[in-house]
This record gives structure tokens, sequence and C-alpha cells, in this order.
């Protein structure tokens, strides 16, 4: 694996992550235009099953200990350091998510090399790898080349569409590796799963999201008639959430669900990358905010200068209108 | 006295508080009070438990949030007590460090105004962005230094809101024709504060006031215009202290002493019947109640009615006093909006215009109408754009 | 119980960012720095445990430009002391910023023993890492990210955390104390502190300024900044303009051609 390009597969209670393919679709890119093999590495206790899902790659290194089974920090980056010592990759390609959250960032102090993060994009120049990171709540971009290798890089997800990392054949190759690891002072104790009986969000074919730019919690009421008009469901960003507004089931975005519905219309979400993650890749992106310069409007594909609250009445009338006169054609 | 140095501990040795002590116990000030029936300590009580040394009960309650400072207590007392301008400030202010947690909408509001000048949170190098939509020039100080005679106070909600810039520009536009020497501050105005002391922060109040006061020792000018009531407040009752004597009005009254000039100009007819809001702090606090009404029946086509509350009686927005921050308080609390209050007033008038002098009201009003199903019947204006509509380009 | 909270200010997006001549940093003269927001929940969850656990709290801050309002106000809401490490060069890298708190942690006398550290999970200026986990490799301590909820079995030396996931799952974790915990959000919004109350606390309080440490081995390959650029995104919504009702038609239509009505 000398001189390949690696990518950490993110498994989670059990499964792989979406941006474990998303991941390895950009690996194998970048790989390509290098000239250089693509190299998976897992880890995991008794999750050998999975690692056949990651054909995308190349080579698979599988890394086996019970203290892995669950996905904490500093296991993980201790043993992906004992596994890239002697095998020094060019690169290695880690999911910026809340699973895999400060191991890029471990694994480079252990490596003493660079870590970046924020990465939503990479890029071969002259045989250079260059990243292409999104920072100041995504106001700014840079370029940068990460000194030394292997390069710790930290990716988005939604890099690449999954389903281009999603191998149609199992991994050929599959090579288990036993690391040491210390006794871990940061101990899962259980997993807290949110309330049933609410909305099925991911369900759901129309959402009407809302964020800080409602102002009140009031105009929800605004906001739940268009989603009725609409047949569809409220969601929200997390400053809506962490104020009470909604509950946590409704959360969509980094720490909340991945949603891909046809219709998803933001309304009063400035389009921060966390909450963006959640969902970029729904059919048709409609957003409403008073910012014109809202990073909202970047991915959505109609866009709305206005206040939330004044559109909303006039939104939901007119839809309704056209709504009952298709349904009486 | 600089009412700031009283505590209120000390507050019954100055001469202000003596009078609150000659208390009457007669019970207008809670009647007239538009959250009266909400509160644990209406403003009677208030004054009663303050004889009684028992006023830390009061602050540690939530009563003072309802307290709009709309001046009513104020204007209805038969001793005269100056409840809004002394007792309440103070009692807010202990109410603001006992509280355990202040609603997020206001403590935003508040943080904002320190950080950025503005309680919205909009950042204050684009305060004088507005400009360029005006229409006419529009000279800044700090790209302009020469002595003007008006020194406009623009303010935020008319710098930052769209239907406040509305505001704006018509305001630019009168100033224009009618030849006025102004210019404003630009990107170097902040919030004058008026809400920051009766939204029981003195601290950010007197931050504000010194930076403003600053800013204005830098230029010359005879006289302060400004659009809000609540910044013209400010400068009338609090600036002084600072050394603030420039000639201060609001633009209502001011546009009112050009009469004789606008006339002429309003040569285009409106053909609306318009009914007047009276602005608290335009109204009972500086009985402004004539001139916005001369400026509206100069209008060709203006049919002027009024509300069964007017004038002295007029019922508050409810945005005074921090109330523009605690509408999802009030909402959570069940207590009536006191805008939609007012605009269920507005409208049985049958006037299809509600004229308004504060730019508080605007959204206010504009939002109740909506609540209350009335929005196809009534608009809101300012009192500053039906004179630009009626004046001919 | 001594807790330390690392705070860092970070460019304020409010403001415009500007990039500065060379292309490859922002121009500093433009900035306005804020505390980075999750350090202010850092610092609330801080003054939580130590209302609930008689703890000592100490803030560390590095110099920066408004610095001193962010630590007179962590003062004002109840810190117990305030240090601000000055001397370095402006535009430090995070993991050179991780270094000079760890170093300084390490070696000034007085601030250690520490029980728990506590930081933001995250800035929006992190690109060379992440705060948190530096400090805790360097001082050889246990880390934890993403933290939402927080309480301290001060006799077991353990720290009770509740770390969040996707899909609004959480995790209960038990970590090892002394420790450095990356908080998402405190449980409850960062508390208001009025103005008059920071502004006394300028007068009757001080900040103590400690120098930067010399980092013994800074010669770890740094992150190259190529070039540095506004986001001007390729993609672009077709944006609808008009009057509310208008625009509601025009979107309808759209919706309508979608098969979404």
């Amino acid at each position: 694996m000398t001189g390949s390009i690696c990518v950490l597969a993110e498994q989670w209670r059990g499964h792989m992550s979406e941006v474990t393919y998303e991941t390895l679709a950009l690996g194998r890119e970048v790989a390509d235009q290098l000239g250089i093999p693509l190299t998976a590495i897992l880890t995991g206790s008794n999750a050998r099953e999975l690692a056949r899902t990651l054909g995308a790659a190349d080579s698979v290194l599988y890394v086996d200990h019970p203290l892995l089974a669950e996905p904490v920090p500093q296991p993980c980056a201790q043993a992906l350091a004992q596994v890239m010592a002697d095998r020094r990759p060019r690169a290695l390609l880690v999911p910026l998510t809340n699973v895999s959250l400060g191991v890029s960032t471990l694994l480079s102090i252990r490596l003493g090399v660079a870590a970046v993060n924020f990465c939503k994009d990479l890029t071969v120049v002259d045989g250079q790898l260059r990243a292409l990171c999104v920072m100041y709540g995504g106001k700014i971009e840079v370029t940068v080349e990460a000194g030394g290798e292997p390069a710790i890089l930290g990716i988005w997800p939604g890099a690449r569409p999954a389903d281009k990392g999603r191998a149609s054949r199992p991994a050929s190759t599959i090579e288990q590796i036993t690391v040491a690891l210390e006794e871990p002072r940061v101990r899962l104790k259980k997993y807290i799963d949110p309330e049933a009986g609410d909305v099925d969000l991911s369900r759901q074919d129309v959402l009407v999201a809302v964020g800080r730019g409602i102002q009140s919690r009031d105009n929800l009421g605004l906001v739940e008639e268009l989603a009725k008009t609409l047949g569809g469901a409220v969601a929200g960003s997390r400053p809506v959430i962490d104020q009470g507004w909604l509950p946590l089931s409704r959360q969509v975005g980094k720490s909340g669900l991945t949603v891909r519905p046809k219709l998803y219309i933001a309304l009063g979400i400035s389009g921060a990358p966390e909450h963006v993650e959640g969902m970029k890749d729904s059919g048709l992106i409609v957003a409403v905010n008073s910012d014109p310069r809202a990073p909202i409007f970047n991915i959505a594909h109609y866009g709305i200068v206005a206040d939330v609250v004044e559109t909303l009445p006039s939104l939901t009338a007119a839809i309704g209108a056209k709504r009952s006169v298709s349904h009486h054609a | 006295m600089g009412t700031c140095e009283v505590t209120l501990e000390s507050l019954p040795r100055y001469p202000e508080g003596k009078e609150i002590l000659t208390c009457i116990q007669c019970g207008a000030c809670s009647g007239t009070c538009p959250y009266g029936e909400v509160m644990d300590y209406p403003p009677r009580r208030m004054i009663a438990m303050m004889r009684a040394g028992m006023l830390e009960k009061v602050f540690t309650s939530d009563s003072l949030l309802a307290c709009v400072a709309c001046y009513a207590c104020m204007a209805k007392c038969p001793r005269g007590i100056r409840l809004t301008e002394i007792l309440l400030p103070l009692m807010k202010e202990q109410t603001l460090t006992h509280l355990p947690e202040l609603p997020g909408e206001l403590q935003k509001a508040l943080q904002n105004t320190l950080r950025y000048g503005n309680p919205m949170g909009e950042p204050s190098r684009k305060r004088a962005a507005w400009v360029k939509t005006a229409g006419v020039p529009i000279r800044i100080l700090a790209e302009d230094p020469r002595p003007a005679d008006a020194l406009w106070f623009v303010e935020c909600y008319t710098s930052f809101y769209p239907r406040g810039q509305d505001n704006s520009r018509a305001t630019a536009r009168l100033f224009h024709r009618l030849g006025i020497d102004f210019a404003i501050l630009g990107n170097e105005e902040k919030c004058a504060g008026e809400c920051g002391r009766l939204t029981w922060e003195p601290g950010l109040f007197e931050t504000l006031m010194d930076y403003n006061m600053a800013v204005f020792q830098k230029y010359r000018f005879n006289r302060l215009v400004t659009s809000c009531p609540h910044a013209h407040n400010a400068f009338k009752n609090r600036y002084p202290a600072l050394g603030f004597n420039w000639g201060l009005e609001h633009t209502t009254p001011f546009l009112a002493k050009y009469l004789d000039r606008l006339k002429p100009l309003l040569a285009r007819k409106l053909d609306c019947t318009v009914t007047y809001h009276d602005s608290c702090c335009l109204g009972r606090q500086n009985e402004f109640y004539e001139a916005p009404r001369q400026l509206l029946q100069a209008i060709p086509g203006v049919k002027l009615v009024e509300m069964v509350h007017n004038r002295m009686n007029a019922i508050c927005c409810g945005g005074g006093g921090g109330g523009m921050w605690l509408d999802t308080y009030f909402k959570a609390k069940g207590y009536e909006r006191l805008s939609e209050r007012r605009v269920r007033e507005a409208v049985a008038t049958g006037a299809d215009v509600l004229a308004v002098s504060c730019p508080y009201e605007v959204s206010r009003f504009e939002d109740a109408l909506k609540v209350a199903g009335y929005d196809k019947q009534m608009v809101v204006r300012d009192v500053t754009e039906l004179l630009a509509e009626a004046m001919e380009d | 119980m001594h807790i330390l909270v690392l705070l860092k200010m970070v460019p304020d997006v409010v403001e415009e960012l500007e990039i500065a001549p060379g292309g490859k940093a922002l121009d500093l003269e433009y900035l306005r720095m804020i505390l980075s927001e999750s350090d202010d929940h850092a610092l609330e969850e801080a003054l939580v445990l130590k209302e609930r656990h008689d703890a000592r709290i100490t803030v560390l801050a590095l110099d920066a430009p408004e610095v001193d309002d962010a630590l007179f106000t962590a003062l004002a809401k109840g810190a117990d002391r305030a240090i601000k490490i000055v001397g370095m060069d402006a535009g430090l890298s995070t993991r050179q910023a991780a270094r000079v708190f760890s170093q300084t942690i390490a070696h000034e006398p007085g601030i250690l023993p520490v029980d728990l550290i506590l930081t933001g999970v995250q800035a929006i200026d992190d690109l060379d890492g992440l705060i948190a986990p530096l400090v805790a490799d360097d001082m050889g301590l246990p880390y934890l990210g993403i933290i939402t909820r927080l309480d301290l079995d001060a006799p077991k030396h353990l720290a009770l955390a509740v770390k969040e996931y996707p899909g609004a799952v959480r995790g209960e974790f038990e970590v090892n104390l002394p420790a450095v915990l990356g908080m998402q959000a405190a449980e409850k919004p960062p508390r208001y502190v009025p103005v008059a109350k920071v502004r006394a606390t300028m007068k009757s309080r001080t900040v103590d300024c400690l120098p930067v440490p010399t980092l013994a081995d800074g010669g770890w390959p740094a992150v190259q900044v190529v070039e540095m650029r506004r986001n001007e995104p390729a993609g672009h919504a077709e944006m609808l303009e008009g009057a509310p009702t208008q625009v509601s038609e025009r979107l309808c239509g759209i919706l309508a051609e979608h098969g979404l009505l």
C-alpha cells in the first residue's frame, strides 16, 4: 500500500455509512489520476462481512479488535497509526462525520504529518494532491497542499454520489490485521435512540424545513400549514431544534437525519455545511431567505430573497389553490 | 440629577422617589396598563411593595417582562408620578440580573446591539447599504465631513429592514425636495439605545451613549433629526447628561414645520381613508399629537378617521421596553398580542391605511394584520411614505 | 474540582470577510474577531458544572483582537481566573494554537492540576485539526467530542458525557478524568451577563497575561495554502423575483412541472 490512496471506511452500529461509498468514489478518482491503487481500511470487531462491500477499492485492510467495535476516536486513531506506520500511503481520506470526528486530527499527530479539515473536493495538479476546503461557515474556500505524506484529509460527506463508490462485486482481497491497543479511557455505555412515534422524516416526499430565519416559534403554524397543503412534514435545522421549537426527531443535518425527499423547501435556513449535509441530495430544493448571499442559494434549485414570514401565506394560498384545481380536474 | 446613579435602595431619598411615595393607590396605572391583568405585580401593587420594602418579590417575578414601556401608567397618574422614567427602568435592571434565564430572542437582540449596533445582528458595515437605493443624493459625514444643518439619525429598523428602508427612502426624498441641508453618519451610526435602557440593560445603553456622543462630537451640525421615536426619547431625556445640546426633532413634527413648502409638492391624489396610530414615545411621552395628523390631512384625497383609543389613550403596539423581542415569550405565556388588539381597532374605523410614525410599528402591525386576517383590507404606511407617495417626481 | 476552559477567537462572519493581497489569507485589518460559538458553549457548561459541583474555573485564551471582552465576560459570568497568552504571531494554525495551550498548561505554575479541560468541538477556522484532540494527545489525556450533555462523578474521577451521532442518536460515555472534551452545545444556551457587570468586572478584576511558550518541536509539516477566495459557488439557484403573490404563482408552476402538486 505504499504510495496508495487510502480511505477510512466508516461503519457504525453494524452498518457501513453511506459516506464511506461517497469517499471511496472520490478516492477512486484521485487514485486513478495518480495511477496508484486505492485501499480501504475498515476498523471494527467481527465486522469482516462489512469489508466485502468495499469492492470499489483495489484492496481492503480489515483491522479487528474488540475495542474497535464502536468508533471511539482514540483507539481508532491508535489502530490506524499502527496500520499506516509501515505502509506509508500517499493519503488517507477520513469522512468528516459525527462518527469519525477527531480521528484525522489524532492520527496526524501520531504520524507527525499535517491534517487537513473541511475538504469538499480533491484534485491532482502536476502529480500533487490538492484539497479544496470550505472554511468560515462556508464563506471562504481555500485550496491547500498537505505537508508531508501521508496527507490526512478530512472529507465532508457528499463529495461524490455514493452509488459511484458502491461496487457490483465484493472486495476480492481482504487482509486482516491485528493491532495492540491501550486500555480505553473513554467507554461507550449505551446508545440512546430518538423517541419513536413522531413522523419519520426519511420517508417523506415533501419536507418544509425551517431555520433561525423564521424568527419566532409562533410562525411555525404558518409553516405547518404549508407542509400540510403540500402533503409533507416540517423539519428543522439545528438552531430551531436547540431552541426546543421542534423535537429532535425533526432535525436535518450532520447531527440529525439525512433526507432525500422529492421536494425540500428551506425557509430561513442559511445553509451552513452541517445542515446542507443532511439534505443536499433532495430532488428539488427551494430556498427562501432574506439574505441574498445565504449559502443555501448555492445548492438550491430555486431561490426567493424574501422574509419568510411574509412569503409563507401567499405561497400556501397559491399552492392550495393549485392543488384543489388539480384534484378536481 | 442623573437618574442613572439612582439605585432602588437610594430612590426613596431622591425627590423622584419621594414623589412615588405620595401614591394614593388609586389603581389608575394598573387599570390602564395594557398587560396589567397578566402581571403578578401591576404598577399599583409594585408601589405598594416598594412602600412595604418588599420590592425584591417584584423583580424576582416575571411581571416586569410584560412592561412594554408605553407610558400609559405615567400619563394617567393623578399624582403625576413618572413611573416609566424612574421606577420601571430600575426594576427592570434588577429583573435582568434575577431572571434565571433571559428569553432567547431578547438576549440575542441585546447581544447583537452591543456587538453590531443593531438588534437584528446585521453587519455594522452594511448599515448604510440602503443609501444606494434612495434615488436621491445622501451625504455620509465620514466621506464628506462638511458641516450640515440637520444630522439625520436613521436608526436600525430603518437601515436594515426592507420595509424600514422604504421609510428611509421616503424621508430622503422628502428632505431632498424640501432642500434641507442634511447628512447621515452611515456605518458610524449605532443604535441610540433607548430600548437598551427600558429593556433592563443600562450598561448597554451607556455603552451606546458613549459611542454615539463621541461620533457626534466629530462633526458639526445644528440639529439632529430621527425617524425613530425611541431614539428621539433617548436623545431628549438621557443624552443631555453627556452633553448632548443640539437641536432635536423627530421626522414627523420636523416635516410638519415645513408644511407650507410641502403642500405644493403633494400633487398626487391618494384617495384613501387613513387612521393614525399614536406611538407611545411620540404621543404620550412628547405630546406630538397634531403634527402627524396635519401632515396626513395635507395629502390630497386622504380622509382621516380616528380609532376609539387615540392620542393620549392610544393602545401600545407592544414593541416598546423590549417587547419587540418578546413576542415568542408573550405567545408562550398566552398573552394577547397588543399589536393584534390595535389593528382590530384600526380595521373597525373602516380605514384602508394604518399610518404610523415609528419604525417598530410597520412590521408589528403588518404581522398583526396577517395574523388577524385583515391584510387584504388594510395596509400599514409610515407618514413619510404616504407623503413621498403623494409627492410628484 | 478545577475546570479549564480553552477559548479561541475566530473571524466574525457576520461582517464581510476580505482576502489579503497575495490571496492566501484573510485580510486581518478588516477582520472582527468573536469568541468561537462552541467555545462559548464550553464555558457555559463549565459554569453549569461549577454550580453543581463547587468547581473552580480557569479560562485560557490566546491573544487576539476583542479577546479581552471575551475574557472579562467569562469572569463576569463566574469564571474564577482568566489568562491570556500574549506575544505570538497573528494567524496561528489550529495545531500551533493547541501546542501553545498544552505547553502553557503543562509548564506555567498554578494551572495544573486540572480535572477537566473543556473547549469547543470545532471552530470555523480549524483548517488543520481540532483543538480538543490536539491538546488531549499532547497531554496524554482521553478525548471525546460533540458533547451535548455532561456531568461529573467526582469521587470516581469520571465524566459522564453524551455525544451526538447522526440520525438524532446519542451515545452515553464514561470518560476517565482528567480529560479533554469538545463541546458541541451546553445543556442550556450561554447565559446573558449585563453589560454593566462586564464593565464593573473590567474595573475590579484582572486578566493574567502569560508569555507564549517557546514551542520545542514546531517542525511538523504544515498545511500550505495555495489560494484563498470568497466562496462564489459554481451552482446557484434560479432566483424568482417579484411580489410575494407573483413569486408564489411562479413557484407553483415550477412545482407542477416537476409533478410535485
